[in-house]
């Protein structure tokens, strides 16, 4: 019988982590992660956790740290926000090309420059192409049961999960929250079992420089030149869709309490316009469905529980014969306009009956997004689609003339 | 000296056919540095010539485990590993972090006063050929005064970072400098740091032949002109005090150095050294054996 | 011929990895066992060229040998032999 208690999102992701236990925790400070940084210290000293806590000098060395006890065979776990994520960049890529299964949480904040406290998601958003993961989560349950799945997964596929919330939307906000028993949580969730960790009987080298090309070793075995080895990553992504929904589906199992798998939808079957969006702001587009409904506008929700990998055969399912989508994003690709709408079009490239579709770019750097500014939004869409706009851009609440 | 030569590990753990030039100081120093720490032991290595003698995918010249990692980060991912294994209750295994003068200088000093600061239990080792070398001998901050270098073709103007002085300044249980001109002494500090628990941090000159512009066979003679003349110094610092070793013990009693002039005539590097930058750096070197004089008393 | 099945890059040691390094060489090392010291007395003395190489392909045995496949002929033990009982000899090039 699960445990409710009111919590933030960051102590929801504390409590979650010191549920599974992990061996290395690397963690330095950051709004809106800090609180997260801070509890899971608390619990360290006070003895609840029994955990390495590593208080290191940066982000770069948080995940460094993580990477390297990993190879060792530790479970990790590590967090961070915006301008922390950005400097651990580099610490992505070389955590997905040496296939740690390293989990991450990523409270996610507007990047500079220039500076913003506030939410939006662009820090995650501009990390898509390391080869990491990516969850979003909708509320403060889900962030405690992802941070569970995300262990599962990554440990199964031995591919880095990031775990992103909205910084202060989720992490500084209170909601009721259900606590998984922690026998349940070990049932669920099985003993890490490292690939080849580094152990002094066993004089390997790992992570060293490629050839381009393939090549043998003393025992005659053709072994990766470089693209080859990346191939394996890229399907091992492609192979966790399946792993996502199972982990999801057993949780469900276990917990009583599922997500989607890789998406999850709101009103949608018989929707005529999909709003699509990630985390908080689908979780609002959820209300601004129900006013659109009142009116009389036939909308529902399409939401991004999986970024990477992209659920591409979902959304064609979900949003293929819709009238309209309409995204929400909180993120940019500047010089190709809004961050995943463009991801979204393309999933539904080559299908017969395009549907018009629409962006909306908002809050960035915490802009405050209400649910009637989303129905607002999604009533001047359809207006300029039946004006016949195809393809149009907004930046909500901002003068663009 | 010669006679402690056959008390040294006989084993090898660096295979040859190894990828390192010819009369690498640095393979020439790790060889001993192995044979000190032993099996027991995991190494961190950063992107640079130790990666490469470390080897290519899938073949590796070292027989003791060790982890890549990116450059700033060595001593982090030493930190790790520390963590990992203490997290795994396997606190015995020597955890090495050994990157060059870049990684330990310049990207790398961030994460090295971090770890050091926190006072990660492992050892912290710096192969200091005064240059990127790896990359074909770009200037870094252990580039002595008056070097010739691909960034500094008129000859690096400032002197030489004082990175033994900055490890000082962590409080560290124990601190040694050594060189591959002297195996014996290098190899001594090392089988006594495995047995010290904190940061431990070496310092070993490396000596370079494309690098510093000299015949691959004089590595060893180069290495220990540097000692003679005064220009680098043994020594030892455990737990506060400050101890002279070997050859520099021997100028310490004597006071006689080999004029500094026999070190920089055999290296193409020097070459373009002007007669003020000399004068400087005889001043700096008679200055620190004042001070280490001073210290070691 | 079996396919790597590593997910990540993982190095297992074996010599030669750069090759026969003895390739490299354009002056290889003689040894005149009647001044090498330990090749005389047969018996742990002087080894300096054990010592100071540093492929570490020299035998500490009577009489001394070096792995001439592995050689790289930087020229060290040479250098470093106090009875100068080492030679470096120019390798005869394919073309004569």
């Amino acid at each position: 019988m699960d445990n409710v208690k009111i919590m933030t999102g960051n102590e929801a992701a504390a409590v979650g982590v010191k549920l599974v236990a992990p061996h290395v925790i690397a963690a330095y400070p950051i709004t809106p992660q800090t609180k997260l940084a801070e509890m899971l210290a608390e619990y360290v000293e006070n003895g609840v956790l029994a955990s390495e806590y590593v208080r290191v000098e940066s982000e770069h060395s948080s995940l460094t740290v993580c990477i390297a006890a990993s190879a060792v065979g530790a479970r990790v776990f590590t967090a961070t926000s915006s301008n922390g994520l950005l400097y651990m960049h580099e610490q992505l890529h070389w955590a997905a090309g040496s296939r740690v299964p390293v989990v991450m949480c990523c409270v996610n904040r507007g990047v500079g420059a220039p500076w913003s406290i506030f939410n939006d998601q662009q820090d995650s958003f501009s990390q898509r192409d390391t080869g990491w993961i990516q969850l979003y989560c909708r509320n403060n349950q889900e962030i405690i049961d992802t941070v569970i799945q995300a262990y599962r997964i990554a440990e199964q596929v031995y591919v880095p999960v990031m775990v992103c919330y909205d910084g202060f939307i989720l992490s500084h906000t209170k909601m009721p929250v259900a606590i998984p028993a922690e026998e349940e949580v070990s049932r669920y969730l099985p003993p890490l079992t490292p690939v080849r960790p580094l152990v002094p009987e066993d004089p390997i080298t790992i992570n060293p420089v490629f050839f381009p090309w393939r090549r043998d070793n003393a025992e005659g075995v053709s072994c990766d030149g470089y693209m080859d080895m990346r191939l394996k990553l890229a399907k091992a992504i492609n192979d966790a869709r399946e792993t996502i929904r199972e982990a999801d589906r057993e949780f469900g199992e276990c917990f009583n309490r599922t997500y989607g798998g890789l998406v999850w939808d709101y009103r949608n079957d018989d929707a005529a316009i999909t709003l699509v969006s990630m985390g908080s702001l689908a979780s609002e587009a959820t209300v601004a469905v129900d006013m659109l409904r009142e009116k009389g506008v036939p909308a529902g929700v399409v939401a991004l529980r999986s970024y990477r990998p992209f659920p591409k055969d979902e959304l064609r399912a979900l949003l293929g014969g819709k009238s309209a989508i309409i995204v929400f994003e909180k993120c940019m690709s500047y010089g190709n306009g809004g961050g995943f709408s463009s991801e979204i079009k393309t999933a539904l490239y080559g299908m017969p009956d395009v549907p018009p579709c629409h962006n909306v770019i908002a809050g960035l750097g915490g802009r405050n997004v209400t649910p009637s500014e989303i129905a607002d939004a999604v009533m001047s869409a359809r207006g300029a689609i039946d004006d016949g706009h195809f393809e149009e851009t907004y930046w909500l609440g901002c003068d663009t003339d | 000296m010669h006679d402690n030569i056959f008390k040294i590990n006989e084993k090898e753990y660096i295979l040859p056919g190894n990828r390192a030039c010819q009369g690498c100081g640095l393979t020439l120093a790790y060889r001993f540095v192995l044979k000190a720490l032993r099996e027991n032991t995991i190494v961190v290595i950063p992107p640079s010539c130790l990666c490469v003698l470390h080897g290519l995918y899938p073949t590796t010249s070292v027989t003791v485990p060790a982890i890549n990692t990116t450059f700033a980060g060595n001593a982090a991912a030493a930190s790790g590993v520390v963590a990992g294994l203490k997290a795994l209750n396997k606190p015995d295994i020597t955890v090495l972090s050994l990157a060059g003068d870049g990684g330990t200088y310049d990207i790398g000093i961030q994460s090295l006063s971090g770890a050091a600061e926190r006072k990660t239990d492992f050892i912290a080792v710096c192969y200091d050929n005064e240059g990127y070398m790896n990359t074909g001998t770009q200037r870094s901050g252990a580039t002595p005064l008056g070097a010739l270098t691909t960034t500094t073709p008129q000859t690096k103007q400032d002197f030489k970072k004082d990175l033994v002085g900055i490890m000082e300044a962590h409080n560290l249980p124990y601190i040694a400098t050594t060189s591959p001109g002297y195996p014996a002494d290098l190899y001594d500090k090392f089988v006594k740091a495995k047995r010290i628990k904190g940061t431990r941090y070496l310092h070993i000159d490396s000596p370079c032949p494309p690098g510093w512009l000299y015949p691959p066979k004089d590595t060893v003679k180069i290495a220990q002109l540097a000692v003679e003349t005064g220009l680098y110094i043994l020594f030892e610092i455990e737990n506060g005090k400050l101890r002279l070793t070997g050859r520099s013990r021997r100028i310490g009693e004597t006071g006689k150095r080999t004029p500094l002039i026999h070190y920089f005539e055999r290296q193409g590097r020097f070459r373009k050294m002007s007669i003020e930058q000399l004068s400087q750096i005889q001043k700096w070197v008679d200055t620190r054996w004042e001070e280490m004089t001073r210290r070691a008393s | 011929m079996t396919q790597d099945t590593n997910l990540f890059g993982i190095c297992t040691p074996a010599p030669g990895e750069a090759g026969n390094t003895g390739d490299w060489r354009d002056r290889r090392p003689v040894i005149d066992h009647t001044k090498c010291i330990p090749s005389v007395k047969e018996k742990e003395a002087c080894f300096l060229c054990w010592l100071y190489c540093p492929e570490g392909i020299i035998g500490m045995s009577f009489p001394v040998t070096i792995d001439l496949d592995y050689c790289k002929g930087c020229g060290i033990c040479a250098e470093e032999c106090p009875p100068n009982a080492i030679t470096m000899v120019n390798e005869v090039s394919d073309n004569g």
